[in-house]
C-alpha cells in the first residue's frame, strides 16, 4: 500500500497526473490513493517533495512454508563455545522435530572452522560459517550484516539466541532489521503445529509468566536465559555438514573499532557452580560469612549472597544471586537465612535440589524449596559442617 | 554536541499482581518513577555536556502522566524534553516501541549520541536501544560501563561482556546503552527545580510524524502478541523439616549423603 507523508506533500498534484490508473485523488488537504493503484510506485518516482512511500509492507500476511528451519546462534570466545549455545542447540531439536524441520547454526567469527566442526557433534543439520579477519570480534553493525544475509539465504522459521550479553545486544538489531518480533529472556519454550512458536518468559521481576507468540512475522526470535535448557548430548556420529558462507568484506565499513579486549578476572564463578551455599541476612555479622564458606568447601560449591549483604560489602557483585544479579542452575543450592523475595528466587528457581534454612516457617523461600529446614541457622550450620566432616572422615 | 536520552516511567515496584479470573495486571494504585536505569544514562549525557558543551535532550514515550520524568530531568539539568504520546501507541511492543521512538527522534532532529538505560524495570527487555539504532541507521554499543575518551568524531567506550571487557571506539552518530556502574547519578536540585518549573515540555504524537500509518504503532505495530499472562508455578512436592537444630543438621546430611553430594 502507498502511503502519504502528510507533512511533506504540497498537493501539487504530480502524482495524481503520472498515476496511469487513475487511483490518485485529492481530498480536500490531502492526497488518497484508492483501491485502484497497482503498486507501480510511479507516483513514488515523480514525486518531487518525496512525499509518497510503500508503506504497510510488514503487514503482509506471511507465508509460513517458506520459512523453514531452527536456527541457533553459537555465542563463542576465545575459541571455545559459549554453553548456552548447547542448550540452545537442545531445545531447537527438540522444536524441530515437532514441526519437522532442520537444525541450524550460525557461526560467525575468525578462525572457527574447528567450532564449526564440534557443532556437528551435537546432532546438528547445517552449521553456516562467516569466516573472516573482519569477524574477530563482536561488533553490532558488521555481525548483524552477515546474520540478515544467513537469514535470507537460508530462511529460517525460528532463531535462537543466547540471552547473554553479545546475544542481548545483536539480536534485537537483527530483529528490528526484519522488522520481526524479539522476547526477551525466554525460559520456557514450545511450538505450535502451524509453527508458530510458543515463547514464555518472567515479567515484572519474575512476579508473572508471560506467554508470547510472534503469529505474522518470520523469522521469529528470542532471546533464551542461560542454564534453563537441557543442553543437547554430544554423539559419537555425525550427520550434518558445514557450509561456509563468505560476505563482501568491504561491505562491512563498520563503524565500531574494537581497541583492546580484556579478560575479566575470573574470580570464583557462581553461575558455572554446580554446588552453590547462599548466605542471606539471616547472617548476622561478617565474620560469620567464614561458616557459610566452609560448609561450600566441604561441598566443592561456591559462596552466593542475596543483595542485602552484597550491598553490606560482606560478598562482591559477582557473588549476587537474582533478577539484578545471576542466574545460577546448579545442582544444589543451599540457602542460610534468605527469605526467599521474588527477587532473589527469579535467579534460582531452576536449581535441581534446593535447601532451604529458615528459622521463620512462612518465609517464601519455603514455597519453592525442596527440603526446608525450619530451624536457627547458628545450630544448623556449624552441626551440619560436623556431620560432613564425619563423613568425609569415613570414606577417607 | 547534540546527545538524546530515553527516559521511561516505570512502576514504583515489581510485587504486581494479575488477576487469577481474567490474567490482566493490577496496576490500579501503583506509583510511577523514572526507571532506576535510565537515571545513569542521564547522569552520563549531564557528564558529557560538561565536558564538551552542547545540549541534553529528553524523551519518553507513554501516557501523559510521564510527563514527570521529563520534568525529573530537568531537575537534574537536561535542556530539553519531548514527551511521546498518542492513544495509537498504546500496547507496543519491542518493535513499535523502538520504531515510535526513532520516529519522533527524526522529527526533533538528527543527535550525535542517543544514550538508553540498559534495560526497565517493567518491560525488562534491554532491547528497545539496539533495536532503535537499527531502525534509525545507526551503530551502537550496549553495556556501557565506561567512558574512557570522547571528542567531537568518535567515543570510546568499554563494554562489560560478562568474562571479558572490550574497549571500543564508535563514531557518532551513535547510540550506547549503559550500566548502573558507569556513575553515580546526582540528585534532583531544588534550584533547578525553580528555574525550570515553567520550562515547557514538548508532545509529539501521531500527527507529528513522517510515517502516519497507524498500523505501524501500537498493539497493531507490535510483532509479538502476549497470548496469556499467568502466576508463576511454584508447586514442587517438599519436605518438611522442624525441630532441634542439631536433628535438622542430620536430616540435611542424610540426605545430602542419599543425593551423593557428600
Ligand atoms: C528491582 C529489584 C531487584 C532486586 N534484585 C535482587 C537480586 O538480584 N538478588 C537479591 O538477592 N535480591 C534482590 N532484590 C532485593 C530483594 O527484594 C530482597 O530484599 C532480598 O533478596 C532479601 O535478602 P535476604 O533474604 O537475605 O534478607 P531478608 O529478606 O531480610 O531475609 C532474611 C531471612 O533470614 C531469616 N533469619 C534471620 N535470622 C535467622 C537465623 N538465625 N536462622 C535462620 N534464619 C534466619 C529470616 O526469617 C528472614 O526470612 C531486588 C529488589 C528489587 C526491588
Ligand atoms: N517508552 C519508552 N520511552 C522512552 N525510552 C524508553 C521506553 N522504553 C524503553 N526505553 C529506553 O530503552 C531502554 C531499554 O528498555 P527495555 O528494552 O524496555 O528494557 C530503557 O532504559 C530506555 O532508555
Amino acid at each position: 500500500m502507498i502511503n502519504v507523508y502528510k507533512n511533506k506533500c504540497n498537493l501539487c498534484g504530480r502524482c495524481i497526473e503520472v498515476c496511469p490508473f487513475g487511483a490518485v485523488e485529492r481530498l480536500k488537504d490531502t492526497i488518497q490513493i484508492t483501491a485502484g493503484c497497482k503498486l507501480c510506485k510511479l507516483c513514488i518516482k515523480n514525486c518531487p517533495e518525496d512525499a509518497l512511500y510503500l508503506g504497510s509492507e510488514l503487514k503482509k500476511e506471511v507465508s509460513k512454508d517458506e520459512w523453514k528451519g531452527v536456527m541457533v546462534y553459537v555465542e563463542h570466545e576465545e575459541g571455545e563455545i559459549h554453553p548456552v549455545t548447547f542448550e540452545l542447540i537442545g531445545k531447537a531439536r527438540e522444536l524441530a522435530n515437532k514441526i519437522k524441520h532442520p537444525v541450524y547454526c550460525i557461526l560467525i567469527g575468525s578462525q572457527v572452522q574447528n567450532l564449526a566442526r564440534e557443532l556437528l557433534y551435537y546432532g546438528v543439520d547445517k552449521v553456516f560459517v562467516y569466516d573472516d579477519v573482519e569477524l574477530k570480534w563482536f561488533r553490532s553493525d558488521s555481525y548483524t550484516l552477515v546474520f540478515e544475509d544467513c537469514i535470507n539465504k537460508t530462511k529460517p522459521s525460528i532463531v535462537l539466541v543466547g540471552a547473554t550479553s553479545v546475544g542481548r545486544s545483536l539480536a534485537p538489531r537483527v530483529a528490528a532489521r526484519f522488522k520481526t518480533g524479539l522476547t526477551a529472556d525466554c525460559t520456557v519454550l514450545d511450538v505450535k503445529e502451524n509453527t508458530d512458536l510458543v515463547q514464555i518468559r518472567p515479567a515484572f521481576g519474575g512476579n508473572i509468566m508471560a506467554q508470547i507468540v510472534t503469529t505474522n512475522s518470520r523469522p521469529q526470535m528470542a532471546t533464551v536465559r542461560y542454564k534453563v535448557m537441557e543442553p543437547a548430548q554430544r554423539v559419537e556420529q555425525i550427520k550434518g555438514e558445514v557450509i561456509n558462507y563468505f560476505y563482501p568484506k568491504a561491505n562491512f565499513d563498520s563503524k565500531i573499532r574494537v581497541l583492546d579486549v580484556s579478560r575479566k578476572e575470573r574470580k570464583a564463578n557462581i553461575s558455572e557452580a554446580d554446588v552453590i551455599v547462599v548466605a542471606g541476612r539471616g547472617i548476622k555479622e561478617k565474620k560469620d560469612m567464614q561458616m557459610v564458606k566452609e560448609l561450600a568447601d566441604l561441598l566443592n560449591g561456591q559462596v552466593a549472597a542475596t543483595r542485602s549483604l552484597i550491598e553490606a560489602g560482606w560478598a562482591s557483585h559477582n557473588q549476587q544471586i537474582g533478577l539484578s544479579g545471576r542466574t545460577v542452575r546448579p545442582k544444589l543450592i543451599i540457602t542460610c537465612g534468605v527469605s526467599g523475595a521474588v527477587q532473589f528466587v527469579a535467579g534460582m528457581q531452576g536449581s535441581e535440589y534446593i535447601f532451604a534454612i529458615n528459622k521463620d516457617v512462612n518465609a517464601p523461600i519455603f514455597k519453592i524449596a525442596h527440603y526446608c529446614a525450619v530451624g536457627d541457622l547458628y545450630e544448623i550450620v556449624p552441626k551440619l559442617i560436623e556431620h560432613i566432616k564425619q563423613v568425609k572422615q569415613i570414606y577417607k | 554536541m547534540k546527545i538524546l536520552v530515553c527516559l521511561k516511567q516505570v512502576p514504583d515496584t515489581t510485587k504486581v499482581e494479575i488477576d487469577e479470573q481474567t490474567g490482566v495486571l493490577k496496576r490500579d494504585g501503583v506509583d510511577s518513577k523514572m526507571n532506576p536505569y535510565d537515571l545513569y544514562a542521564l547522569e552520563t549525557s549531564l557528564r558529557i555536556k560538561e565536558q564538551m558543551g552542547g545540549k541534553v535532550t529528553v524523551l519518553t514515550m507513554g501516557p501523559p502522566q510521564a510527563k514527570a520524568v521529563i520534568k525529573e530531568a530537568y531537575m537534574m539539568g537536561a535542556d530539553e524534553g519531548y514527551l511521546i504520546s498518542d492513544r495509537s501507541f498504546a500496547g507496543s511492543d519491542v518493535l513499535a516501541t523502538a520504531y515510535t521512538i526513532a520516529q519522533a527522534i527524526k522529527v526533533i532532529g538528527e543527535q550525535d549520541l542517543i544514550i538508553c538505560g540498559k534495560q526497565t524495570t517493567d518491560g525488562d527487555t534491554a532491547q528497545v536501544g539496539p533495536a532503535m539504532a537499527e531502525l534509525l541507521g545507526i551503530p551502537h554499543v550496549a553495556w556501557v560501563n565506561l567512558i574512557k575518551d570522547i571528542t567531537a568524531e568518535a567515543i570510546t567506550v568499554s563494554q562489560d561482556m560478562a568474562n571479558s571487557v572490550e574497549t571500543v571506539e564508535i563514531t557518532f552518530p551513535c547510540l550506547i546503552t549503559v550500566e548502573k556502574d558507569i556513575y553515580q547519578p546526582r540528585l534532583p536540585s531544588y534550584r533547578k527545580k525553580l528555574l525550570t518549573e515553567d520550562r515547557p515540555i514538548k508532545v509529539l504524537s501521531l500527527k507529528d510524524f513522517l510515517d502516519q500509518d497507524e498500523s505501524h504503532y501500537g498493539l497493531k505495530g507490535s510483532a509479538t502478541q502476549v497470548e496469556r499472562i499467568f502466576p508463576p508455578d511454584n508447586e514442587v512436592e517438599q519436605e518438611v523439616w522442624v525441630g532441634e537444630g542439631v536433628d535438622l543438621a542430620s536430616r540435611i546430611a542424610d540426605k545430602l549423603k542419599e543425593l551423593r553430594f557428600i
